[in-house]
């Protein structure tokens, strides 16, 4: 049986198969937070040189890998979208930059939270760190834009230009942070594990990263659906039988 | 299409810039102005030991450097768009990337350059001398190109809209970090002795990077504030 | 299991206050995101449904 996905690419039709995907992740999501969490409070071994704060870790990179991987796909959304002029795509990439930019907050929380009982500051400026720091800054340009452009195809259109400029940016930031702080040689800090990692401790942070993944999809194909039916104003998409018979009987 | 056509295009559009800001010399005096305010902002805040100065120097320098070029963007495109020059830039045949090209060179003609030329005097303010003086204003020479380059895709982004100019703020100055590091890395190592070479490299790649990119960025931002 | 006892599990080792911040501020947020577009489509779909019924009295071209 061959799909036809082209038939997707209509809002029409993506809604209601958003729709009936939302459930199928969310459960799968929760379920495997409750194995990631429990693997990594219950089965990882406490760590030789940071004791138990290192547990952070758990939510600290999936929220970190989770921010930048988003960012990733709206960029790709938005070229899509610039590329071929469609609505979804559009779309899609405003409903990944709310959830993407939470989790660059969390990253940003949960890796100040870790740093603190280890290396003994808030904050640290090291080159992961400031590249979410910046990844902040960016997705808050990309949300912007958004809010203070009223027409709404150019409200599309530039903050897929500056998503995709954005795209490009990330790595550089990367890439210029790490030569600053072997530049200034005193805060050669890593917020990585050092040692390596117990094989328990890898495979719970991977079980966390794909459940954050999954919850990933769902929120984002609830929000683009309230997206769809604030932009298109189609009239009512899936009400229940009842309220159809009630419009129905006002006419 | 007609080479030498679409470099009279970009010198027309350069002339027209510079010739227009001769008459109104406000424009630099003001990016002059402001960069000399800021960077005396800083040892009436941090107090005037020589030692801390020229810790901070490279970095206030270049920071103070950077937010001048970010509130120059703010001029860069409104006269034109104003006055309904930049949708005829839009519509002739030559590529609007090469146009940009030209319109950020008379921009920085007018902004970055007294910037870059005025440097070595602020430098000495806070204690630089010699050869870290020759690499700081080697780094703004590379670097205020680069912002330039940069900083007109936000102007393109924001064009019209209200509220710009904390927005152009909040979308450029990311894409700055990498030329600040850079730039004011380059100082700081040839005061340390290690030479700013790497650094001075660096900014060059970004120079070159930002010159293929950015118009083509810049040029689709101007397109789709237009329409 | 390695906790000798639940207030072990909670202290953890001292580092209490920063690893349940983090997961609880995770949690939160997470739930929050979800609450707040629950609100969004409720609103949503209050609008539309206002709208569908005040639009009776004019014909629909």
């Amino acid at each position: 049986m061959r799909v036809n996905w082209s038939k997707y690419s209509a809002p029409m039709a993506f809604y209601p198969l958003a729709g009936r995907l939302i459930p199928w992740f969310s459960v799968v999501a929760v379920a495997l937070m409750g194995v990631g969490l429990y693997m990594g409070f219950f089965v990882a071994p406490t760590d030789f040189q940071q004791g138990e704060s290192y547990r952070i870790i758990f939510v600290h990179v999936p929220a970190a890998w989770m921010s930048m991987f988003l960012y990733v796909v709206m960029a790709v959304w938005a070229g899509i979208g610039l590329g071929l002029n469609a609505r979804l795509s559009f779309m899609m990439a405003q409903a990944i930059a709310p959830t993407g930019a939470m989790f660059t907050f969390l990253a940003l929380l949960t890796g100040a939270m870790w740093g603190k009982p280890t290396w003994g500051a808030w904050w640290v400026w090291d080159a992961r760190l400031t590249s979410e720091l910046i990844l902040l800054f960016q997705y808050a340009g990309v949300m912007l834009l958004r809010t203070s452009i009223e027409d709404l195809r150019r409200a599309d259109r530039s903050s897929a230009v500056f998503s995709l400029v954005g795209v490009v940016n990330v790595p550089i930031i990367y890439f210029s942070v790490k030569w600053w702080n072997t530049l200034h040689q005193g805060a050669s800090i890593s917020m990585t594990t050092g040692s390596k990692m117990a094989a328990t401790m890898l495979t719970a942070m991977l079980v966390m990263t794909v459940a954050f993944w999954l919850y990933s999809i769902a929120v984002i194909l609830a929000r683009v659906r309230c997206i769809m039916v604030e932009r298109e104003s189609l009239p009512v998409w899936d009400e229940k039988p009842a309220v159809i018979q009630e419009v129905v009987e006002a006419r | 299409m007609n080479r030498s056509s679409m470099w009279e295009a970009v010198g027309g559009i350069v002339r027209r810039d510079l010739l227009s800001a001769m008459r109104r010399r406000s424009d630099a005096a003001m990016s002059v102005f402001f960069l000399v305010i800021v960077v005396s902002l800083f040892p009436l805040g941090v107090g005037p030991e020589p030692a801390v100065l020229r810790t901070i120097g490279p970095g206030v320098l270049w920071v103070a450097a950077l937010l001048a070029c970010l509130l120059s963007l703010a001029r860069v495109f409104t006269a034109d768009y104003v006055d309904g020059t930049l949708e005829q830039m839009v519509l002739v045949p030559q590529p609007l990337a090469v146009l940009v090209v030209g319109k950020v060179f008379a921009h920085w003609v007018i902004s970055g350059l007294p910037i870059v030329l005025l440097s070595p005097l602020l430098g000495l303010q806070f204690g630089l001398s010699g050869e870290s003086l020759g690499v700081l204003v080697m780094s703004l020479l590379l670097g205020t190109p680069t912002l330039s380059m940069i900083g007109t895709i936000g102007a393109a982004l924001v064009l019209g809209v209200r509220g710009s100019g904390l927005l152009v703020a909040l979308l450029v100055l990311p894409l700055y970090v990498p030329v600040l590091i850079f730039g004011a890395g380059a100082v700081t190592s040839s005061m340390a002795g290690i030479g700013g070479e790497a650094n001075l490299s660096l900014l060059g790649a970004c120079l070159v990077l930002s010159l293929f990119l950015a118009p083509w960025a810049t040029a689709a931002a101007l397109r789709i504030a237009l329409e | 299991m390695q906790w000798g006892s639940a207030s072990e599990f909670f202290a953890m080792g001292g580092y209490g206050l920063y690893v349940w911040t983090s997961f609880v501020a995770t949690a939160l947020c997470m739930v929050w995101e979800v609450l707040a577009l629950w609100r969004r489509r409720a609103s949503v779909r209050a609008e539309q449904r206002a709208a569908l019924l005040g639009d009776t009295d004019e014909t629909t071209a």
